[in-house]
């Protein structure tokens, strides 16, 4: 960045392996935080309801994604029915045991979905690629099938819609209709605050560094020891326990009620291009890619309204989808490695400007 | 390089600064309706018709009456394409503007699910005019949301009294086969359960065929169709799934006059593109369809000879285009009621729902409006926010859509206990709590 980090000496082990070993990058990150959970303090609803919110639980599910495309290099297209099964077994949950503390059902549906993510990752022992995407597409359609088919999971609604049940944590609504935008973001930013903090911890230690050797030469990793199917198997129940967080998320913060349709198979190609222009291989690269698949359409679509230019929607609808299709193939051009990389390019440049050489 | 980082500059300020460009303008001395619509997407032929009639309709009142009641309308749409999340946005983005939105159409049954909770605390009622959720129509447990003139549940009941009076009588239904082929989703669902019924109770033989989103592909459906053969087809469809299901059932020769859509599932833009195979296809309905009533002629002489139609003049009286009309005339004359108690200016949420329940459209009031036989009187109550309307059946000449049946009433007896049971269990779900209607008048 603009600032360096000479004089800053690191004398012990802790402070070589910080997550952020400058202490610039240190404060402005905290800063950056302690920020976010100010946001509800000054933004509208819609900020919240239809901007952050959403951005959060889609940060999470692409950070699930990336820990197992980006990480373990195994291509995977259920994360919609991984989503699916967070959020119907939460609903399952909170519903059959009422006195469950929300914030216990979403961990618990977690873990659901990364029993699940397991049953399903087994075949990545036998095939790769592009035939395990394919692969992956059956848990996909199977699991959405399944929500639909059983009235069991939706405790036997006749519209076959879940609905999160009012929950509250410490005497403040979490979910339902009474809790408010604010609360649910704040929620929201926690979880995803906790996790991500997990997910790079995971990334850097033993557990992360297999899950590389695995993506970047699998016969090579089995020959210095590390087992695939153990690697492979944990990659997808880690991956499919934060997707299945973020499902419930979806559900219990950000929906308030949702039918299988919110999980069909665009969600799970919705959080790959997520991961894919975000950028492989990169927990920051989970919230940039979020960012810009949540961010840019909406921009796009008030921008017209913005700028006074009265157009029909049709018309800014067109005209939405081909800047941003037009946007991701710039992206991708100008960086194929994704906007985390990005970053860090110009992060390297500044950190030389003004005097490149 | 230097554009391409200028380029990237700028988009990453616009991606953060975007949002809050969204200027509020307040607008104190207009009612203001959020319209979601969909004009694009795989479900744009359903919605284009549906948001022109709306249009139109607004735009005639303020043109030929200075408004409602001289109060202006004023109306932003925002595209959902169908898309729940989308919906929840517009509505997010609209439901503060112009001073507040007057009532909302979420125009899909997935976004009224997700709005029905959110109209109690934003104060917003929702108009979902048959569709949504069939128990929200027990307005003592949901009073925000309305959903006349009739449900889902109504229809299918007056669906199996129409097949009934074909078939000779509702004893003849014993032994008979009639398959429900459905839009696997909540709105798909909705008719089931009172199909289920209606089968227990008449003792005919229900499938229940699912089709999944967006219905492209029903080649398996149409397979068990073949081999169950059966009596009558109902179905429950939208958007592209309309056209697939009828060109399949042409190409395995059903008889087009024993398959009935319900009033989503039979607009021109479904029977159209079968050709003439679809003669003889019948669909359920709460409108008539046609340009010949009074209302198309001041429509075409305020809004469309002034060049200020949203659509093309030739597609005014389409089946969705009607409904779009008749949608728009429940929520003004919802409105003028609400004027009649709270005076002439623009209203709240809250007092547009009070004229909303308090609305009493009679047939009078119909031949004023120019829509004498276009639709039937509606009475709201608090307890009742469906009305249970009558329902008519059309059949599709190859030309245009004719009414070949009378007002055909539903089955309130059967319907409506089983609804109020499940208002009770959905509005359990959302922590309501039952109101007592002795109380509000």
């Amino acid at each position: 960045m603009i600032y360096r980090e000479a004089g800053q000496f690191k004398n012990t082990y802790a402070s070589d392996q910080a997550i952020f070993p400058i202490v610039q990058d240190r404060v402005i990150v905290i800063g950056l935080l302690a920020a976010a959970f100010g946001v509800p303090l000054v933004a509208t609803e819609y900020w919240l309801q239809a901007v952050l919110i959403p951005f959060l639980v889609y940060s999470l599910a692409a950070l699930g994604l990336n820990l197992l495309t980006g990480y373990a290099g195994q291509v995977s297209l259920g994360t919609g029915g991984f989503m699916a099964v967070g959020a119907y077994s939460a609903f399952k949950l909170a519903t059959a045991f009422p006195a469950l503390p929300i914030l216990v059902v979403f961990p618990l549906a977690g873990l659901a979905a990364a029993l699940v993510g397991l049953l399903f990752g087994i075949p990545s022992l036998r095939i790769k690629g592009f035939y395990l995407a394919v692969a992956t597409l059956a848990s996909q359609f199977f699991l959405v099938w399944l929500f639909n088919k059983v009235a069991w999971f939706t405790n036997y609604a006749s519209s076959g819609t879940i609905t999160a049940p009012p929950r509250t944590v410490l005497g403040i609504m979490v979910t339902g209709p009474e809790a408010t935008a604010g609360v649910r973001y704040v929620v929201m930013l926690a979880l995803v605050m906790v996790f991500a903090l997990i997910a790079k911890n995971l990334v850097r230690g033993r557990v992360g560094r297999c899950w590389m050797a695995i993506r970047d030469r699998d016969i090579a990793a089995e020959i210095i020891g590390i087992r695939p199917l153990r690697t492979k198997l944990l990659a997808f129940s880690v991956s499919s326990f934060y997707c299945g967080v973020a499902g419930a998320a979806l559900v219990f913060l950000y929906y308030g009620s949702a039918e299988t349709l919110a999980f069909d198979i665009n969600l799970s190609f919705l959080v790959l291009f997520m991961v894919i222009i975000g950028g492989l291989g990169s927990i920051l690269g989970s919230f940039l890619g979020a960012a810009f698949i949540v961010l840019v359409p909406i921009f796009l679509t008030n921008a017209p309204e913005a700028l006074g230019l009265g157009m029909p929607v049709a018309l800014q609808k067109h005209l939405e989808l081909m800047v941003f299709g037009g946007l991701i193939v710039f992206f991708l051009i100008v960086e194929p490695h994704g906007l985390a990389r990005l970053w860090q390019i110009s992060k390297e440049k500044l950190r030389l400007w003004p005097f490149p050489h | 390089m230097s554009v391409k980082r200028l380029l990237i500059g700028v988009l990453a300020a616009a991606v953060i600064a975007g949002p809050m460009l969204l200027a509020v303008s307040a607008q104190p001395k207009e009612i203001f309706i959020p319209l979601l619509v969909y004009r694009t997407g795989p479900f744009a032929p359903s919605g284009v018709p549906i948001a022109n009639g709306f249009v139109d309709y607004f735009m005639l009142l303020n043109e030929r009456d200075g408004g409602i009641n001289g109060v202006k309308i004023a109306w932003e749409e925002c595209e959902t394409q169908y898309a729940t999340d989308k919906g929840v946005e517009c509505y997010e983005k609209l439901k503060g503007k112009g001073g507040g939105a007057a009532l909302v159409n979420p125009y899909s049954t997935g976004i009224t699910y997700q709005l029905i909770p959110k109209a109690a605390v934003d104060k917003v009622p929702v108009f979902s005019m048959g569709y949504g959720m069939t128990a929200s129509a027990d307005g003592r447990w949901f009073p925000w949301v309305f959903n006349f003139p009739t449900t889902y549940w109504s229809q299918a009941s007056a669906v199996i009294r129409y097949i009934g009076q074909k078939e000779g009588g509702l004893d003849k239904l014993k032994g008979k086969k009639i398959a429900h082929i459905f839009h696997n989703s909540p709105y798909g669902k909705e008719a089931n359960p009172t199909l289920e019924d209606l089968a227990r109770k008449y003792e005919f033989e229900l499938t229940l065929l699912a089709v999944d989103s967006p219905g492209q592909e029903q080649k398996s459906t149409w397979l068990q169709v073949r081999r169950l053969n059966p009596n009558w087809i109902f179905l429950s469809g939208w958007g592209v799934m309309n056209q697939v299901a009828i060109k399949e059932a042409i190409s395995i020769n059903y008889p087009m006059d024993h398959f009935i859509g319900n009033w989503w599932s039979s607009s021109d833009a479904d029977v159209i593109p079968a050709g003439d195979g679809a003669k003889g296809y019948i669909g359920a309905t709460f409108h008539a369809p046609g340009a010949g009533f009074k209302v198309h002629q001041e429509l075409f002489r305020h809004v469309y000879d002034k060049g200020k139609g949203a659509g093309e003049k030739a597609r005014v009286g389409e089946v969705l285009y009607n409904r779009g009309i008749v949608n728009a005339m429940f929520s003004a004359e919802a409105i003028r009621t609400a004027m009649s108690k709270f005076g002439n200016k623009p209203l709240t949420g809250e007092q547009v729902r009070w004229g909303f329940e308090n609305l009493n459209l009679t047939e009078q009031r119909l031949d004023q409006l120019g829509m004498k036989g276009f639709t039937h009187a509606v009475k709201v109550t608090c307890e009742d926010h469906e009305g249970a309307g009558p329902v008519m059946f059309e059949q599709w000449d190859g030309k245009k859509w004719n009414v070949v049946s009378d007002w055909i009433p539903t089955m309130k007896d059967v319907v409506r206990p089983k609804l109020e049971a499940a208002a009770i269990e959905e509005g359990k779900k959302l922590g309501y709590t039952v109101r007592d209607c002795a109380k509000e008048k």
